[in-house]
C-alpha cells in the first residue's frame, strides 16, 4: 500500500461508489436509536401487516412492529456478522497461508491438503449443520461463518508468500538475523496486504448473505432481535398478503452487499492493475 | 488416460477419509446428543433411560469406535439408519431424494451455460459498449443479489399476482389425473421458478469468467494470424477464439458444484421441493445423526466426482494439458 494508495482510491468511481455505500450503513448503525423512527420491538397489535404508508414507510410485520425501524437496527447486525466472521476466517486463513507458504514442505503439504478437504463440502449444508447443533445465536453464526471461510484466503496468502520469500529483502532480512516470525509477520506479510485486503472486502459481503440466508431458514438470528434474514421470514410466511414484507429487507442486503463488492473491485483496481478481471469464487 | 483416472479415484479415497473425519468431529464434538430431543419432552425419562438410549445408538462408545462402526458400515453402502420416526435407512431416503436435487441442479447448470457463455462471449467481443456495460452491471448485481429473495419477489409476481406458476412443490395436486401432455407441462411450470432462480445465482460469476477468459484469447498472437490470413470475423471469434475460451470453463463448472449443492437446502426448502437439500434441512432440525452424516458424505462424493470429471473432461479437450 503506497503513499498513492488514498489518491487513486479516490479516483475509482466503483471504490468511491461502494465506499459511500459502506459509510451510510455504518451511519445507520451506529445512529439507529436516533434514526428509527419507532421501537423495532415494540408490538402494536392494532397495526397488524399495514401496508407501508407515512406513518410506516415499509409498513408493519405480523406482530405490527415498524418495518423501516427493524431493518435500521438489522443494519447493525449485519455489519457486526459481516466484520466479525470475516476478522476470524482472515485470521485463521492469513496463519495457515503464512506457514504453508513460508516453510513449506510438510506444512504446505499438509495445510494445503486440509483446505483441498474444506472446499469439497458444499459449505452451506455444513454450516447448517453445526449451527443446529450449537444454539442458533448471533455469536455462533459469526465464529461459524469464520471457521469456513477461510480457504480462499489462505490459498492467497500462501501464493504470495511462495514468491514473497525468494526476494533480497528477506534473505537481507535473514542475514542481519531477523527470526522466522518477525520476517513473516514484519517484512513479508505487509506485502500481501493488498490481496487480504480485498478478499476481506469481498468476504464480508459473503458473510452477509450467508447470515441473511440462515435468519431466513430459521437458525441465523434468532427473533425477536431484528435481521434483515429474519424480517424475509415472515415475508415467506405472508407471502400472498404482505408484499413489503419481502421486498424491502432484501432490498438492503442487496445494495449492502453491492456495496461492499464495489468497494472490493475497486481497491483491487486502485491498488493493483494486475489483479483485474478474474475473481475468486 | 486410464491411469490418470485411476490415480485419481485412489487419491480420492484419503480425501473421503478426511472428509468423513471433520464431519463426524464436528458433529459429535458439538454439545448436545440427539437423544435429547426424544427425552426432555418427556418427564418420564430417567437417566437410565437416557444412556440406554445412548447406548442404542452407540452414543456411549469412543469417538473413534463410532467412526470406525460408521466406516465399516459404509463398505457395504449402508449408512445407518435414520434416527428419525420412520428409522428407515439412511441410504434409502438419500436416494429417492437424490434424483430430484441431481435433476435440478442439471438443468440449471445447462440453463447457466447456454445463457452465461453467449453473454461473456459477446460483453468481450464488443468490449466497452452500451452491451458489455449493461452485462456488467448485471453481473455485479447478480453477485449481491440474495437468491432466496429473488425468489420470494417471484413467487409474489407469478404465484400470487398473476397466478401463472405455481409456488410449491413438483406436482399439482390433481397432478395422477392429468393426461400425459398435461402433466408434463404441470411438472415443468412447477420447475420454472426454482430452476430459473437456482441458475440466477450461477450465471454473474460464469458470464464475467467467460469475458475475462475471451478477452485475454482475442488478444494471442494465433488470432491476429487468423485475421491476417484474412478469416471472418464471426469465423476468428467462433472458431478460434471460443475453443480456447471454453477450456478453463470447465474446471469452474467443476469447482460450482459444492456451491450448487448447497444452494438446493435454500431452494428446495422455499419451494418446498422434495429433494436431498430439504431432506437435510429436515434432519438437521431433528438432529438425524446419521442422515445428516450421509448427506454430508453425499455431497462430499458428488464435489469429488465432479471435480474428476471435470479434470478429465478437461484433459480429453486440451491436447496441451494431457497428463499421464
Amino acid at each position: 500500500m503506497g503513499r498513492e494508495f488514498w489518491p487513486r482510491l479516490a479516483a475509482n468511481r466503483m471504490a468511491v461508489t461502494g465506499g459511500a455505500i459502506v459509510g451510510l450503513l455504518f451511519c445507520f448503525s451506529l445512529l439507529a436509536p436516533w434514526l428509527a423512527p419507532y421501537d423495532p420491538l415494540a408490538i402494536n397489535l392494532q397495526e397488524i401487516l399495514a401496508p407501508p404508508s407515512w406513518r410506516h414507510w415499509c409498513g408493519t410485520d405480523q406482530l405490527g412492529r415498524d418495518v423501516l425501524s427493524r431493518m435500521i437496527w438489522g443494519a447493525g447486525i449485519s455489519l457486526k456478522v459481516g466484520f466479525v466472521a470475516t476478522g476470524i476466517a482472515v485470521v485463521i486463513g492469513t496463519l495457515l497461508g503464512a506457514l504453508a507458504g513460508y516453510y513449506g514442505g510438510w506444512w504446505d503439504a499438509v495445510i494445503m491438503r486440509l483446505v483441498d478437504v474444506m472446499l469439497c463440502f458444499p459449505t452451506f449444508f455444513l454450516i447448517l449443520a453445526v449451527i443446529a447443533f450449537l444454539e442458533p445465536s448471533i455469536w455462533n453464526i459469526m465464529i461459524i461463518i469464520g471457521v469456513t471461510g477461510w480457504m480462499g484466503i489462505t490459498r492467497l496468502v500462501r501464493a504470495d508468500f511462495l514468491s514473497l520469500k525468494e526476494r533480497e529483502f528477506v534473505t537481507a532480512a535473514r542475514i542481519m538475523g531477523a527470526g522466522d516470525a518477525r520476517i513473516i509477520f514484519r517484512h513479508i506479510l505487509p506485502n500481501a496486504m493488498t490481496s487480504i485486503l480485498v478478499a476481506a472486502t469481498l468476504g464480508v459481503a459473503g458473510a452477509i448473505l450467508t447470515e441473511s440466508a440462515l435468519s431466513f431458514l430459521g437458525i441465523g438470528v434468532q427473533p425477536p432481535t431484528p435481521s434483515w434474514g429474519n424480517i424475509l421470514t415472515a415475508g415467506k410466511d405472508n407471502i400472498d398478503i404482505a408484499w413489503w414484507l419481502s421486498l424491502y429487507p432484501g432490498l438492503a442486503i442487496l445494495i449492502t452487499v453491492l456495496g461492499y463488492n464495489l468497494l472490493g473491485e475497486g481497491i483491487r483496481d486502485a491498488l493493483d492493475p494486475r489483479l483485474r478481471g478474474g475473481r475468486q469464487k | 488416460m486410464l491411469k490418470y483416472i485411476l490415480k485419481r479415484l485412489a487419491f480420492m479415497i484419503p480425501m473421503l477419509i478426511g472428509i468423513t473425519i471433520i464431519c463426524f468431529a464436528v458433529m459429535h464434538l458439538a454439545p448436545g446428543s440427539p437423544t435429547d430431543l426424544q427425552t426432555q419432552m418427556n418427564p418420564r425419562a430417567s437417566a437410565e433411560l437416557k444412556e440406554r438410549l445412548r447406548a442404542m445408538y452407540d452414543l456411549d462408545k469412543p469417538l473413534y469406535v463410532q467412526y470406525g462402526l460408521w466406516l465399516k458400515r459404509l463398505a457395504v453402502l449402508d449408512l445407518g439408519k435414520s434416527f428419525a420416526p420412520d428409522r428407515r435407512p439412511v441410504a434409502k431416503k438419500i436416494g429417492e431424494r437424490l434424483p430430484v436435487t441431481i435433476t435440478l441442479n442439471i438443468l440449471s447448470l445447462f440453463l447457466i451455460l447456454v445463457t452465461a457463455i453467449p453473454l461473456g462471449i459477446l460483453s468481450a467481443v464488443h468490449q466497452d459498449s452500451w452491451f458489455d456495460m449493461a452485462v456488467s452491471v448485471f453481473v455485479f448485481v447478480g453477485f449481491a443479489v440474495p437468491t432466496f429473495w429473488l425468489a420470494l419477489l417471484l413467487m409474489i409476481f407469478f404465484g400470487v399476482d398473476l397466478g401463472w406458476l405455481p409456488i410449491s412443490g413438483l406436482r399439482s395436486l390433481n397432478h395422477e389425473y392429468l393426461p400425459p401432455g398435461a402433466a408434463f407441462w404441470d411438472l415443468v411450470k412447477h420447475l420454472i421458478l426454482p430452476v430459473g432462480i437456482s441458475a440466477f445465482g450461477g450465471l454473474a460469476g460464469l458470464s464475467r469468467y467467460m469475458r475475462a477468459n475471451m478477452l485475454e484469447v482475442i488478444r494471442q498472437d494465433y488470432i491476429m494470424t487468423a485475421r491476417a490470413k484474412g478469416l471472418s470475423e464471426f469465423r476468428v471469434i467462433y472458431k478460434h477464439a471460443l475453443r480456447n475460451a471454453l477450456l478453463p470453463v470447465i474446471t469452474i463448472l467443476g469447482l460450482s458444484i459444492p456451491g450448487l449443492i448447497g444452494g438446493s437446502v435454500i431452494f428446495e426448502t422455499i419451494f418446498a421441493i422434495p429433494g436431498m437439500g430439504q431432506l437435510f434441512y429436515m434432519s438437521v432440525m431433528a438432529r438425524d445423526y446419521p442422515t445428516i452424516m450421509g448427506i454430508l458424505f453425499i455431497g462430499a462424493v458428488l464435489t469429488l466426482f465432479g471435480n474428476l470429471l471435470a479434470d478429465v473432461a478437461y484433459a480429453v479437450a486440451d491436447p496441451r494439458i494431457r497428463v499421464t
